[in-house]
């Protein structure tokens, strides 16, 4: 039993670096899908969000991605932050700029969305802080002097509704209102210009085709298709691949080397048990099958028990691991694919196999009448 | 075509000599022995002598250092593992001393084993293992696992195992050197029946009654038959 224990644990270890190495990847997939929009435009060399630079020129950048017939909607946002006096306490928060009818950014949940120019919609984490009921007027500034406790380019708006922002780090309090609203809020210096442009292509259309387009035409910008997004992180995660790998790996062997053991011991106590199957006229295969079965029921019983430990584990290690700052909340490191499963079990199978191989054929080639003597002895 | 007067196990001149560290042991040191078809014979001596030696040789799972070994009429002395093992399936029913039946399967299952491995159906081997077991006086007893079985219930669904396949020869080594006097005697009895109902038996015993209840006794001493 203890044996069958380790192996579930072995097991749970497996599926969880399984899930690891492969769960952020798929997770950050499913989060650039979950809106439909195929393509991103950043700023050139940069990947979207990962600096404060912006993109000039959104009016003449949308002219031209309009102008491609595959293109079928074009979504500008401008990311900032805002500074919101409550009390004595400023609240500060990521503030998006979008167009409501297009955007991909947030799922409005409550109330109105920011249908007027001086609406302005919130998570949960902002309201909290700011305490503030739908219909409030908040005096919102894009930037804040602490040492002189000034606010500059205030403006009031009124709080409409509630939103998940789907980007959003976990415990980051965000907001949206229309791109105008927050283009007028920085003053001149932010007039036509867009932190991203996410661009949804028509069905049937080859998003890569048109990023290819888009990267001639606009050339001041980099252009990121799904697929390119994919890539990128999975170069910033090779890490944590292959240290899911190495700890895989580990997990396997110790299995393998436990199942050995098991079934070496096993072997080694029934070996007059053995010896008179053979004696009785059992061939040596039928001898080397029933061992090489021992062995994979072991690693079974361990897998199904060891899945469900994988499974526990690997929720709570993904609690501990997405708060980690300024991770989109959407991203899970340990994302559970029955594909995942199926590998760790079939993992575990064959290595079962092959752990019963060399006690099954140290079984099979026992003497009989050596192995009958010995225990007669014994 | 071998006649029924031909002896069922003869061996000529057979040694056995084995390593046991860096001495060598002549376990057996040229016997020759004929066992007629319907006999019953008893193999006793000391211990050490070479009767498990011999009886090993005689069941097809040990091979001479020389000489000859021939069972119903065939050469076994250097078969391979493969013809061995199927000789053995077809053709010798064993006995030990420590009944050594598979745990996690019933009295039925156990007697039925033999028969799974020569592949008959299992409609056949199951009403063939019932037969066998309500022959050693076992049928209330079929479903029940070795652990909730009495010795001597576990070695009469061991020699049940045994008469699977129709065996030419039954060889026994000890068969019941693990139980009481009084089980040990229904043992004896069993195999008294299975002889005069035509099974060649074969049996290694220090014990004076089951000896003294087979038709022949061998001698053995210092790996020689000293009186046959």
């Amino acid at each position: 039993m203890l044996a069958v224990l380790g192996v579930a644990v072995a097991t749970a270890m497996l599926l969880d670096m399984v899930m690891l190495a492969t769960g952020m990847r798929e997770s950050f997939r499913e989060l650039l899908l979950s809106q439909g929009f195929d393509i991103r435009l950043a700023p050139k060399g940069t990947l979207p969000f990962d600096t404060d630079a912006t993109i000039p020129g959104v009016s003449a950048i949308t002219g031209v991605l309009r102008s491609n017939p595959d293109i079928r909607e074009i979504s500008p946002v401008l990311g900032g932050s805002i500074h919101i006096p409550v009390g004595a306490r400023d609240v500060s928060a990521a503030v998006l700029g979008v167009d409501p009818t297009v955007q991909g950014d947030y799922e409005f949940l409550s109330g109105r969305d920011i249908t007027t120019p001086d609406a302005i919609v919130a998570n949960d984490y902002l309201l909290k802080k700011l305490r503030a009921s739908f219909g409030d007027t908040l005096n919102v500034s894009a930037g804040y002097d602490p040492q002189t406790r000034t606010y500059s380019g205030q403006r009031k708006l009124v709080l409409t509704g509630k939103a998940r922002f789907i980007y959003g780090a976990t415990e980051q309090p965000a907001a949206a209102v229309r791109r105008e609203t927050l283009e007028a809020l920085g003053g001149g210096a932010r007039r036509d210009r867009a932190s991203l442009f996410m661009v949804r292509v028509r069905k049937g259309a080859n998003p890569d085709s048109v990023r290819d387009w888009i990267a001639t035409q606009i050339p001041g910008v980099t252009a990121i298709s799904v697929a390119t997004a994919i890539q990128e992180v999975d170069q910033r995660l090779s890490y944590f691949r292959q240290l899911a790998f190495i700890l895989g790996a580990v997990s396997l062997f110790v299995g393998f080397l436990l199942v050995t053991t098991l079934v070496t011991v096993s072997v080694n106590e029934r070996a007059g048990e053995i010896a008179v199957m053979r004696a009785i006229g059992v061939s040596r295969a039928h001898v080397v099958q029933q061992i090489v079965i021992e062995g994979v029921a072991i690693s079974v019983v361990g897998a199904i028990i060891g899945l469900a430990l994988g499974l526990v584990t690997a929720r709570y290690l993904n609690s501990i691991l997405s708060a980690f700052p300024g991770l989109p909340m959407a991203i899970d490191f340990f994302l559970f694919q029955p594909r995942a499963a199926w590998s760790a079990l079939g993992l575990l199978v064959g290595s079962g196999i092959f752990a019963g191989i060399y006690p099954a054929w140290r079984a099979a080639s026992l003497p009989i009448a050596e192995s009958l003597r010995r225990e007669a002895i014994a | 075509m071998i006649a029924d007067s031909a002896p069922i196990v003869s061996l000529r001149n057979v040694r056995r000599d084995y390593a046991l560290g860096a001495e060598r042991v002549h376990a057996l040191q040229g016997v020759s022995l004929d066992v007629e078809r319907g006999d019953y014979v008893a193999i006793v001596g000391p211990s050490g002598c070479g009767k498990s030696t011999l009886l090993n040789l005689i069941g097809v799972i040990d091979q001479p250092t020389s000489g000859t070994v021939t069972i119903s009429g065939k050469r076994v002395d250097a078969m391979s593992d493969r013809e061995a093992t199927s000789f053995r399936l077809h053709n010798i029913g064993f006995v030990f001393q420590r009944f050594y039946l598979m745990p996690i399967l019933s009295a039925l299952e156990n007697v039925a084993l033999p028969m799974a491995e020569a592949k008959l159906r299992r409609e056949e081997r199951d009403a063939r293992a019932g037969e066998l077991l309500a022959y050693v006086g076992l049928s209330s007893r079929e479903r029940h696992r070795p652990s909730e079985l009495s010795g001597g219930e576990q070695q009469r669904v061991a020699i049940a195992r045994a008469l699977a396949n129709h065996p030419a020869l039954l060889l026994a080594d000890e068969p019941t050197g693990e139980l009481d006097a009084r089980t040990g005697t229904e043992i004896i009895s069993l195999f008294q029946r299975l002889n005069s109902d035509g099974t060649t038996i074969v049996v290694v015993t220090h014990d004076e009654d089951l000896a003294n209840a087979a038709r022949h006794n061998v001698h053995m001493r210092d790996g020689r038959i000293v009186n046959a």
